[in-house]
C-alpha cells in the first residue's frame, strides 16, 4: 500500500532538511567566526607539497568500465531472484529446477569471464 | 483535539523521524568514541581521555571543533556538486534506517507506537536500493574535487562497493527463502524459533565479509588508503563536510549490523531484557566486531580485493542459494 | 493520492527535460538519476512495490553509475565537440514536437482509461501475500519461458562486455 510509505517520505524529508542545514550552518560559522586568511595558494588540490601536475580527471583504465557492466548484469539476477526466494516454499522442486538453470547459464558466464582473464588486473 | 486527531499519527511520525537521525548522529559519535579507545586498547596505548570522564565528552569536543572549521572549496572544485556530496552520502545512510525493527509495538499516552519507521513489503529490497544509491555520493565527491587522490579513491571506492553488493545480495537470499517475505518485521517473526544463523552460517559468514567491504572498512578500507591515496575520495573536503562523510561510513555500519541481526541473529528477540535492549546489545556487539576487525587485519592489495568479491565470494554464494533450496526441498 | 502524484510527475518531467538542456554530461547524467528516482515513487503509488525497488537498484544505482564511469572515463562533460551539423535540425524538431503534442493531447482528452477485466485490485494482491510474492509466483508459472530466456540474454551480454572491453582474448 502506498500509505506505509508516508513514514519513508517525512523521514526523507526532515534527513534532507538536516544534511543540507548541516552544510549551511558550516558555512556560516566558517564565514562569521573563523578568521579567513586570503591565500590562493590554500585551494590548490593536495599533492603531497608539490604544484599539481597534470588534470585530475584523467582517463582511467578500462578494468572499471568492465566491473560496472558486469556488476549491472549479475545485479539483475540478483533481481530475480528475491521474488523467487519468498514464494520458494510453494515452488519447491519446480522452483530449484527453475532457478537451477538460471543461475546455472550466468555461472557459464562467470566462469567464461574468469576464463578469459577479464576478472585479472594487470 | 477532535480536529487535530487525523494528524496525530504524523506528528508521531516527525518525532520518530527526528528520534531516529538524532539516536543515529549520537550512536556516530560514541562508536567513533568507543573505536578510539577500543583500538587505543588494544594498541597499548590509553586513547583520548581528556574530555569529560573517560573522555565521554571528546565527540562534543570534535563536534565544536569541526563546526568551527574554516571551509576551503579547491579552485578546480565543480561548486555546486562538490557542496551537495557529503549530502547525497548522508541522506541514503540515514534513510535505509527507517525500517529496521527495533522491537515490537508499545503503547505510550495511549497511542500504538511501532519501533521502526516503516514495515515494507520490500523491506530488504529497500535496503539494497539505498546501499546502490550510496555510492554516488562518493562518486560526486571524488569527481568534483578535482584532486587525483580523492578521483582514484572514489573510483576505487566505487567498484569495490559495486562489487561486493552482488555477493551481499546473493547472501541474504537464502534467510529470505527461509522466511518467505522481504519484511524485516516478519523476518524477526520467523525466528522466533530458531535464529536463521543455526540454518544459514555459510550465508551469515558471506554477508559479514561483504558487508565489511561494503562499508569500506579495514581490512577492505582501500578508499582511504592513507599510504598511497592520502584520504581517498574525502582528501579535499573540510569542516561539517568531511564530519558527514565519516557520519555515512559509521552509520552504515550500524544500519549493516541491524540488517545482520535482523536476518541473521533474530532481531530483537531475547529472553529476560527488553527487546529494545536486546536489539542494542547485538548490534553493540557486531560494531565492536568491526573495529576488533580494523585493529587486527592488515589491509588487502586492491587486485586481491576485487578478485576475491568475484572469485570467491560470488560463486560461494550462489552455491549457498542451490544448496539451501535442495536441502528445502529435500525436507519438503 | 492524486496530490501525491503531481508531487512526483512534475520535479520528474522537470529533471527529464534537464537532462536533455544541460550542456555538462555529468549534470544531465545526474538529472537521469533523479528522473529514474522519481519513476521509481511513481511505481510506489501504483502499487508496484517491488518494480519501483528494482528501478532503483538496476536503473539509478548500476546502469547510471555505468554511465558516469563512462562520461568520467572519456573525459567528456563539458559538451565538447558537440556541434550542430544540420542547420534545420531545431525548426524542424519543433514542428514535429509540436505536432506530438497536439496529437497526445487530442488522445488524452478523447479517450477514458478502462481498468483492465480480471485485473487484481491492490486490496487482491495484499489478501495474496503482498505484491513481490505475486510476481513470484506469475514470473515462476505464467511467465517462466521469458524469464530463462532471460539468462541467456545476459549470458550474451556478459560475452559481449568482455570481448569489447578485453584488447586480447
Amino acid at each position: 500500500m502506498p500509505e506505509d510509505y508516508l513514514p519513508i517520505l517525512i523521514y526523507f524529508l526532515i534527513a534532507v532538511g538536516f544534511a543540507l542545514a548541516g552544510i549551511a550552518t558550516s558555512h556560516l560559522l566558517s564565514f562569521l567566526f573563523v578568521r579567513r586568511r586570503a591565500a590562493k595558494d590554500k585551494l590548490i588540490p593536495y599533492e603531497s607539497g608539490m604544484l599539481p601536475q597534470g588534470p585530475a580527471r584523467r582517463r582511467f583504465h578500462v578494468q572499471f568500465y568492465l566491473v560496472a557492466v558486469l556488476f549491472i548484469l549479475f545485479d539483475i539476477e540478483i533481481v530475480f531472484l528475491f521474488p523467487w526466494a519468498v514464494v520458494f516454499r510453494e515452488l519447491q522442486i519446480l522452483g530449484l529446477i527453475e532457478m537451477g538453470l538460471f543461475i546455472l547459464v550466468l555461472f557459464l558466464g562467470l566462469i567464461y569471464v574468469w576464463k578469459k582473464g577479464a576478472l585479472e588486473w594487470e | 483535539m477532535e480536529l487535530l486527531s487525523p494528524l496525530v499519527p504524523i506528528l508521531i511520525i516527525v518525532i520518530k523521524s527526528g528520534v531516529a537521525i538524532f539516536a543515529l548522529v549520537t550512536a556516530f559519535a560514541y562508536a567513533v568514541w568507543i573505536e578510539r579507545r577500543v583500538m587505543a586498547r588494544m594498541q597499548s596505548r590509553i586513547g583520548p581521555n581528556r574530555a569529560g570522564p573517560f573522555g565521554l565528552l571528546q565527540p562534543l569536543a570534535d563536534a565544536v571543533k569541526v563546526l568551527l572549521k574554516e571551509e576551503i572549496i579547491p579552485q578546480d572544485a565543480k561548486v555546486p556538486i562538490y557542496l551537495l556530496a557529503p549530502a547525497v552520502s548522508l541522506v541514503p545512510a540515514l534513510l535505509s534506517f527507517a525500517v529496521v525493527p527495533i522491537g515490537p509495538e508499545i503503547e505510550i499516552l495511549g497511542q500504538k507506537i511501532t519501533l521502526y519507521l516503516a514495515d515494507l513489503n520490500v523491506g530488504v529490497l529497500y535496503v539494497f536500493a539505498l546501499a546502490s544509491v550510496g555510492v554516488y555520493g562518493i562518486v560526486l565527491a571524488g569527481w568534483s574535487s578535482g584532486s587525483k587522490y580523492s578521483f582514484l579513491g572514489a573510483l576505487r571506492s566505487s567498484a569495490q562497493m559495486l562489487s561486493y553488493e552482488l555477493p551481499l545480495g546473493l547472501s541474504v537470499v537464502g534467510a529470505l527463502m527461509l522466511a518467505g517475505t522481504l519484511s524485516l518485521v516478519q523476518l524477526v517473526e520467523a525466528q522466533k524459533n530458531a535464529w536463521f544463523i543455526l540454518l544459514q552460517p555459510l550465508g551469515f559468514l558471506i554477508f559479514i565479509v561483504s558487508a565489511v567491504a561494503e562499508v569500506n572498512r579495514a581490512p577492505f578500507d582501500l578508499p582511504e588508503a592513507e599510504t598511497e591515496l592520502v584520504a581517498g575520495y574525502h582528501t579535499e573536503y573540510t569542516s561539517i563536510k568531511w564530519a558527514f562523510f565519516y557520519m555515512a561510513e559509521y552509520i552504515n555500519m550500524i544500519v549493516v549490523s541491524s540488517i545482520a541481526v535482523t536476518l541473521f541473529f533474530g532481531g530483537w528477540q531475547g529472553p529476560f531484557f527488553p527487546p529494545a535492549v536486546w536489539y542494542f546489545l547485538k548490534v553493540a556487539a557486531f560494531i565492536f566486531l568491526f573495529i576488533w576487525l580494523r585493529a587486527t587485519l592488515p589491509r588487502l592489495r586492491y587486485d586481491r580485493l576485487m578478485q576475491f568479491g568475484w572469485k570467491i565470494l560470488l560463486p560461494l554464494s550462489l552455491v549457498n542459494i542451490i544448496a539451501t533450496a535442495a536441502i528445502m526441498v529435500w525436507q519438503g | 493520492m492524486e496530490a501525491f502524484f503531481w508531487v512526483v510527475a512534475i520535479p520528474a518531467t522537470v529533471s527529464a527535460v534537464g537532462v536533455v538542456m544541460m550542456r555538462d554530461t555529468v549534470y544531465s547524467a545526474l538529472l537521469l538519476v533523479v528522473h529514474l528516482l522519481a519513476v521509481a515513487v511513481l511505481f510506489v503509488l501504483l502499487n508496484a512495490q517491488l518494480i519501483a525497488a528494482v528501478q532503483v537498484v538496476v536503473y539509478a544505482g548500476a546502469i547510471m553509475v555505468l554511465f558516469l564511469f563512462v562520461i568520467m572515463m572519456l573525459g567528456l562533460g563539458r559538451g565538447e565537440g558537440v556541434k550542430e551539423k544540420l542547420p534545420l535540425q531545431r525548426p524542424v524538431a519543433l514542428l514535429f514536437g509540436g505536432a506530438m503534442a497536439i496529437l497526445l493531447g487530442v488522445v488524452m482528452s478523447q479517450t477514458t482509461i478502462q481498468p483492465v477485466a480480471g485485473a487484481l485490485t491492490p486490496g487482491d494482491v495484499l489478501a495474496m501475500g503482498g505484491n513481490t510474492q505475486v510476481v513470484g509466483r506469475l514470473l515462476f508459472s505464467d511467465y517462466l519461458l521469458a524469464f530463462e530466456v532471460t539468462s541467456i540474454l545476459l549470458l550474451v551480454a556478459i560475452i559481449g562486455a568482455v570481448v569489447l572491453a578485453k584488447r586480447r582474448l
